[in-house]
């Protein structure tokens, strides 16, 4: 027999047993055994020298081609018996995705918080500042510097907790308008705040009712601000908060440091203004107060009411919140049960 | 105030229907309580008229009555009221009808007698029992003779009226009348008011300054008092349209005097009182403050202790009423009464206030007088009253008002230009239409080159500025009316200052550490209020006048808030909790001054920090997790100064083992650990894990600059080593010795191990740390790791005797 027929039955014989090898070990071995330094295809290229010169090159040719057509068998055979085993494994790696995933904590931010945050980033967006106050306040600012004299009838609308004669709690968040209008250097232009906070009331606590509550104030002074103004800024916010479908009313309404002083309704979000007993069959939520700035409180704060004017504005989130989630009680934003504060874990 | 829409109808011809008119009240003057017919739920409610009635054989108190109800035959009703009679008009509720509190009447045997419906009482109809009348308190209500049998009843009973029930605020006062609401009304449809007095006729016979004189020596407390006397009065029942006015205002009918005053309250708004005459003590009035602990009983036969701020009418010095809150039970009017001397006063707003609250009256009349009374009605409502009680009881008027003290009823005069209106509403009214809107208010207006001078009526004392002219202006006009724009383009520049800024992200922190959101309560008691204070005060701030004993006292730590959430939850079987709480403390510094509000952030977590699942056991509560919480808070608050831990025993609500004062360099800014379990026991919780910081504090503190730290491309060396040590020895006290003697190229200390057990020689524990080193500019040989590696361990051994394992 010829080398070249026993290379080719070499070849043969390779590919025989590389198509019926089916584990990467037994591949190895066949190329070990047959590709190897001591294997049959060297054993054979070292009988070349005994062939002519003539021949030594073709046989060398056809040499290499049966080492490429070998190489090139089992390195298919080894990267499809790679496959298979990647193949099982990830078959054997297979879950129920219908599991669920891991508990990963997350606390969530209190739903009164959420429309504070809300409401000040509008604000913010619109250039407003923001002013917290402080909750323990003088009578001078709750309420005497806001139109509100000691004998003043409004001040029953406002049940207070006194400390002394001179010092309470808050009852609004609108001592802020006083403070800021004192300190505010209108030569730098107008003053726009809001000022988010806790307030109280000397209330028996109910479904309806809190002794603690939140209030966001606002308020803007300036030498043009109009009452247009202030319907425009009210309807960004009950827009912002309840659905740009909604329509906006004013009625007028009372308060000692506002003139003209308004509250403002919305259609109902439940029954869109058909009437339900949410909005007492009346079509319209009542969601805040407002009015022109009364010139009293300018006056006081030393601001010339001929010259500067504005609006101010007190929001409600817990009456927000209650109506946009539905709370029935408000009790439920103070007790903090965690399955009430986990709820609202909504974002964006 | 209830306002009856057919009663609105004989002043006014109004164009809409009640409820689009309540809405139009709504947008332009008062806000709207409700809208309501008597009559709402009620049906099948008709005439019968009983034929005859004979004793029920069968019982002592029923009765068989014959009833003719419009049709052909009579039928059979029993009746168990005590004043039922043949040949009256009565309610009866047919079988099939609805009655008051949603009850459905049907045919029914009552002792085997046939019964074909109801005879129904007023308070079976929907009557309020303070607003049907007295005498008929036990019994049938009797319907007018000339009622047809079979119709409905309600236009008898004025219960097919509409009433609107508004909301008055304090400044709209004239609201309180109808003569108020049919200005108003009249204003925005432009209606023309058929409102108008009814004119006194006197007697010639007697003088009225013959039977009384009043002598007002103090007219600030009573700037108008007024006197009639109406003699040869027959004290009945009103007739029944003076009634249904009554009742359907909410005011329950007494008698014809009584009644009368109290439809000129509706009318007017003027309050007016009605004494016996020939019971008054003596014959002179006078109006003065009470004596201290002076006694006097009012007409509810409650007697009461006077103080010197009440202010009462007297009569001959001896009081006789508490003005215009009450009158006395002495002088009332009753069926004996034959003279009536007839009060019209308007007294001082904020003393009758005082003095209602004070005696817990509040009544139709002190209601108005705490908002005002029109001065220039005072004189027509006290004509008006005596004319109808009059009439009604068929007396006579004796000639002349006596007048003690008179309000002068003088317009205000404002003037406001027609751009300082479009300047301040945001409108482009025109002058004409500005001229317009006061025409409609009956305010006279004169237009001089676009300057109005506006006289203001006493009738509407609440306008006295321009400021008030513009909501006139603007709420006629209406507020549908004015257009909606955003402020002009100013330079502001909106945002959050730095300090709203870091307690905002720190919440964010904190929720995202997995502790939710709490907001409780800053009133609480004084125990409580004083627990878990960073740093102890003296006692905290109290209310003067809690309303609840639990809300007394402004709270001087959140811990003791979050420790009641944890119980509330507690309580409701939810014992896994984490929460935090972002808000003020209340720090005392002294009487009479507020108090100083420290911004504080707690936490607070009990049982399973996250729950077991199939895939993974649960995290619970423990100290390091919360402290774990905390270093990554403060790490993100990126204080500049070393934030160390310090064991402190001192505080009795924490756990003396297991609580760490916190210090930023050398300033306590809060402590972390578990609560005592005595603590927790009283709050009926269970083991807890809390926190609180001052945040003022550590928002004070200097901050790490916001700078980047290069990466350093050059590789690590790690070493671990184990060290057996005596049990007290800290971890704390390891690190200052490693970190202190680690050499140039130590990089981070990490424990990975703590062991304390059987393995290990009594009152010893194993800690474990791996030491990273890295030359940050160039390649680190071993050699220098293993010198500086020999040096820590050397310097362990000689100063905290440790062994290396």
């Amino acid at each position: 027999m010829g080398l070249k027929d026993k290379l080719d039955q070499l070849r043969q014989q390779g590919l025989t047993e590389v198509k019926a090898s089916s584990d990467l070990n037994k591949i190895n071995d066949i190329r070990v055994k047959m590709l190897g330094k001591k294997g049959p295809i060297t054993e054979v290229l070292r009988g070349m020298r005994e062939l002519s010169a003539e021949e030594r090159p073709k046989i060398g040719q056809f040499a290499n081609e049966v080492r490429d057509d070998l190489t090139n068998a089992i390195e298919a055979k080894r990267s499809e018996l790679e496959q298979a085993k990647i193949n099982a494994q990830l078959e054997h790696e297979k879950l129920d995705v219908t599991l669920p995933g891991n508990t990963v904590p997350q606390g969530q931010p209190h739903v009164i918080q959420q429309i504070i945050d809300q409401l000040v980033d509008l604000f913010i967006g619109m250039g407003y500042e923001v002013a917290i106050g402080d909750e323990v306040e003088e009578d001078h600012y709750n309420f005497e510097m806001l139109n509100l004299p000691k004998d003043h009838p409004a001040r029953d609308m406002q049940d207070t907790f006194y400390v002394t004669p001179e010092i309470l709690m808050r009852t609004q968040t609108s001592p802020m308008q006083a403070r800021m209008l004192e300190q505010h250097d209108f030569t730098k232009g107008p003053l726009k705040m809001v000022s988010p906070g806790k307030v109280y009331r000397r209330d028996t606590d109910d479904a309806t009712h809190s002794h603690q509550f939140h209030q966001v104030e606002g308020m803007v002074i300036g030498k043009h601000i109009t009452m247009a103004d202030l319907k425009g800024t009210l309807e960004v916010v009950a827009q912002e908060l309840f659905g740009d479908e909604l329509d906006v009313r004013l009625r007028p309404s009372y308060f000692p440091f506002t003139e003209p002083s308004v509250e403002a309704d919305i259609t109902c979000f439940n029954c869109h203004g058909r009437g339900c007993a949410i909005c007492k069959q009346t079509g319209w939520i009542e969601v805040l107060g407002a009015g022109m700035t009364h010139p009293n409180v300018l006056k006081m704060a030393s601001v010339d009411p001929e010259v500067y004017g504005g609006f101010a504005f007190g929001l409600g989130p817990d009456r927000f919140a209650m109506l946009k989630y539905g709370v029935e009680d408000i009790r439920d934003f103070y007790q903090n049960d965690v399955r009430f504060l986990t709820q609202f874990n909504q974002k964006g | 105030m209830k306002v009856s829409y057919q009663w609105l109808q004989e002043y006014l011809d109004l164009p809409e229907k009640p409820a689009d008119l309540a809405e139009r009240i709504a947008r332009i003057s008062v806000d709207i309580n409700d809208v309501y017919s008597p009559s709402d739920g009620l049906t099948k409610l008709v005439v019968g008229h009983v034929d005859s009635i004979k004793p029920h054989p069968d019982s002592d108190h029923l009765t068989l009555c014959q009833v003719n109800i419009g049709t052909a035959d009579d039928v059979q009703i029993v009746c168990g009221a005590p004043n039922i009679a043949a040949a009256k008009n009565v309610i009866v509720a047919l079988p099939g009808a609805r009655i008051g509190n949603n009850i459905k009447i049907k045919r029914s045997k009552m002792r085997g007698e046939l019964s074909e419906g109801m005879i129904c009482a007023l308070q079976e109809i929907g009557f309020g029992e303070q607003i049907a009348p007295k005498a008929y308190e036990e019994g049938i209500w009797f319907l007018p003779a000339e009622a047809t049998p079979g119709e409905p009843v309600f236009p008898y009973l004025g219960m097919d009226d509409t009433i609107i029930d508004t909301d008055v605020t304090p400044n709209r006062g004239d609201m309180f009348s109808m003569l108020g609401n049919v200005n108003d009304i009249a204003a925005f449809y432009g209606l023309t008011s058929k409102f108008k007095p009814l004119l006194v006729q006197e007697s010639a016979d007697q003088q009225t300054a013959d039977l009384v004189s009043v002598q007002i020596d103090d007219k600030k407390i009573a700037p108008t008092y007024k006197m009639r006397v109406i003699s040869d009065v027959q004290i009945k029942d009103s007739p029944l349209w003076l009634q249904i006015r009554l009742w359907n205002a909410g005011i329950r009918p007494i008698n014809n005097v009584v009644d009368v005053t109290n439809y000129i309250l509706l009318k007017y708004g003027q309050p007016l009182h009605s004494f016996d005459y020939d019971k008054l003590p003596a014959k002179n009035i006078g109006v003065r403050f009470a004596q201290q602990d002076e006694p006097f009983v009012t007409l509810d036969e409650n007697k009461r202790d006077l103080s010197s701020d009440d202010v009462v009418v007297t009569a001959g010095d001896h009081p006789v009423a508490l003005a215009g809150t009450m009158g006395g039970l002495e002088t009332a009017i009753s069926n004996q009464t034959t003279s009536v001397a007839l009060e019209s006063a308007i007294f001082d707003p904020v003393l009758i206030r005082k003095q209602a609250r004070r005696h817990d009256l509040h009544s139709e009349s002190s209601s108005r007088f705490e908002r005002g009374i029109n001065p220039e009605t005072s004189e027509i409502a006290l004509n008006e009253a005596a004319q109808l009680i009059a009439q009604l009881g068929t007396g006579k008027v004796a000639t002349g008002i006596v007048t003690g003290s008179q309000k002068p009823a003088t317009p205000i005069e404002i003037s406001l230009t027609l751009a300082r209106i479009n300047h301040v509403l945001g409108t482009e009214l025109s002058a004409v239409e500005v001229q317009d809107i006061f025409e409609r208010l009956a305010f006279k207006c004169i237009n001089n080159d676009d300057t109005f001078l506006v006289s203001v009526p006493a009738r509407r004392w609440d306008i006295s500025i321009e400021a008030d002219l513009l909501e006139e202006i603007a709420r006629i006009y209406g507020y549908d009316k004015i257009p909606s724009t955003l402020p002009a383009q100013t330079s502001n520049i909106g945002g959050l200052s730095q300090q709203q800024k870091w307690v905002r992200a720190s919440r964010h922190v904190l929720e995202g550490l997995g502790l939710n959101q709490a907001i409780s309560y800053s009133l609480t008691t004084v125990t409580e209020a004083q627990q878990f204070e960073i740093k102890r005060h003296a006692t905290p701030m109290e209310l003067d006048y809690p309303m609840s004993q639990d809300h007394v006292a402004t709270r001087m730590s959140l811990i003791s808030g979050l420790l009641t959430d944890l119980a509330y939850n507690t309580a409701r079987k939810q014992v896994d909790v984490s929460l935090y709480e972002q808000g003020r403390i209340f720090v005392p510094v002294g009487k009479n001054k507020r108090p100083q509000e420290q911004e504080h952030i707690a936490g607070a977590i009990t049982g399973q920090f996250s729950a077991k699942t199939w895939h993974h056991e649960a995290q619970m509560a423990d100290f390091y997790l919360i402290k774990g919480i905390v270093a990554q808070y403060l790490a993100n608050m990126a204080v500049k100064n070393a934030v160390s831990y310090v064991a402190s025993n001192e505080r009795s609500e924490m756990h003396p083992g297991r609580t760490a004062n916190i210090f930023v360099g050398e300033t306590l800014v809060g402590y972390v650990g578990q609560i005592h379990p005595q603590t927790a026991k009283q709050y009926k919780i269970g083991a807890t894990y809390v926190f609180e910081l001052n945040l003022d504090k550590i928002m004070a503190e200097p901050k790490k600059p916001r700078h980047y730290q290069m990466i350093s491309k050059y590789p690590t060396i790690t070493r671990d080593i184990a060290l057996l040590v005596d049990e007290n020895i800290t971890n704390e006290s390891i690190l200052d010795v490693i970190n202190d003697k680690g050499g140039a190229y130590l990089t981070d200390v990490t424990l990975f191990d703590v062991y304390e057990g059987s393995h290990l020689p009594a009152h010893k524990k194993s800690l474990a740390y791996t030491l990273t080193y890295q030359d940050k500019e160039g390649t680190l040989v071993e050699e220098k790791v293993n010198q500086a590696f020999d040096k820590v361990i050397k310097q362990l051994m000689d100063k905290l005797n440790v062994e290396v394992r």
